[in-house]
């Protein structure tokens, strides 16, 4: 889980929620890019970010975009959050014995806009959490920096200006993360997308 | 023991191997070829453990071909490149794990852009500007953080690869008197004699 290095939070605010990642990629100690996707988009209004081993990301962002899509065509509309929290915990667990080395991380808006965020582990235990949710090779540093600087009830602006804040005094303390930073803001109007200027150490 | 590394601009692509192949504490070869040509405008380096290199790099060389001669057209470098690691990935958690790490380089005819994906042998995907697999890695990417910038032309390129070429002669433990440098860009692949130090 330490091998590739990752930092992933999402917190809630009033009627949105934020998901925040760094851009590492490593080999162990070596930097390999600094440009590598964590984050991806499930539907329009839903997120998830998988920190852990970087070719797991990629499997698992694979299998789960084919899974969202033939529920998309089965059910025809778009797959609820807390659903899909549930489709990623499930299978998940069907590797319970050869796991895939990845922990999630889901932020998104359910249909009555409802802020939603949750976490697993890597066998697919939900963590229906509270107010912020953190995974990666940074997690200690952001329960630290999330517990201290979160507080409810934050507007879109000020929860991008907390869950920056938050991420990155995280990975700074981290040699693993960190490396650039990009923050995502899921409102019921739209997505909004920063790449966040970051100590490129 | 071996190095490979590779560096893009905009519209092409230099991709270097050592040429040397040792077992144990004896020099077998001295001018291996590293590089496996996939398409007329992609090429993939390859080092790893033995056993599985010429298998597996033989197996995408061939299926690679069978597409292009399936549907008349050729993969894009992009395309190999997922191909390539969907093959790393299924064997991952399989029977047979290849350990091999890739780089695969080329010009894509559709963009006019040249890429470059570096894999890792568990299957991690990325597209960088530049990249390197192996020890000699600590040393190339120092030299390539100092003096790659966006944009660098095709006599820049080789000037950083000569600079690699020299760091690592010099300050890696083994070995590493001969490299093979190879172009890939709208004129398709070629070999470049690049000066020893």
């Amino acid at each position: 889980m330490e091998y590739n290095g990752s930092a992933i939070v999402a917190m809630k605010g009033k009627n949105c929620v934020a998901i925040a990642t760094d851009k590492r990629l490593g080999q162990r100690q070596m930097t390999i890019d600094t440009d590598f996707e964590k984050v991806f988009p499930i539907t329009e209004r839903t997120y998830i970010g998988l920190a852990g081993l970087a070719t797991d990301v990629k499997t698992l962002h694979d299998r789960l975009r084919m899974r969202v899509n033939l529920y998309k065509h089965r059910e025809e509309r778009v797959i609820e959050p807390n659903t899909f929290a549930n489709l990623v915990s499930h299978m998940l667990y069907e590797h319970r014995f050869g796991s895939y080395f990845v922990q999630p991380v889901i932020a998104g808006l359910n249909k009555n806009d409802q802020p939603f965020i949750c976490s697993m582990d890597t066998i697919g235990c939900i963590d229906l959490g509270g107010n912020f949710i953190v995974s990666g090779t940074a997690a200690e540093n952001l329960y630290g920096t999330c517990e201290s600087l979160w507080e409810p009830d934050l507007e879109p602006e000020e929860l991008f200006e907390t869950i920056s804040q938050a991420l990155l005094n995280a990975v700074d303390r981290d040699a693993m993360s960190g490396w650039g930073a990009v923050v995502r803001i899921i409102t019921p109007s739209g997505i909004i997308t920063r790449d966040l200027k970051s100590r490129m150490d | 023991m071996d190095t490979q590394f590779a560096i893009t601009g905009r519209d092409f692509a230099i991709s270097v191997t050592d040429t040397g192949v040792s077992r144990s504490i004896v020099k077998m070869k001295h001018n291996k070829d590293k590089t496996w040509q996939l398409t007329p405008y992609t090429m993939m380096t390859v080092t790893g453990a033995d056993g599985d290199i010429d298998p597996f790099s033989e197996y995408i060389q061939g299926n690679v071909k069978l597409y292009s001669v399936r549907n008349a057209q050729d993969l894009t470098p992009k395309e190999v490149a997922n191909f390539v690691r969907g093959e790393l990935a299924d064997a991952l958690r399989s029977r047979g794990a290849y350990k091999v790490n890739v780089l695969v380089s080329g010009y894509d005819k559709t963009t006019g852009e040249a890429s470059l994906y570096w894999i890792d042998y568990l299957a991690a995907l990325t597209r960088v500007p530049f990249g390197s697999h192996g020890y000699p890695s600590y040393i190339i990417y120092s030299v390539f953080d100092r003096e790659y910038k966006e944009d660098i032309t095709l006599e820049e390129g080789l000037g950083i690869v000569q600079k690699c070429i020299n760091a690592v002669q010099t300050r890696f433990m083994a070995d590493m008197p001969n490299f093979t440098v190879k172009v890939v860009d709208a004129q398709g692949t070629r070999a470049i004699d690049i000066a020893k130090a």
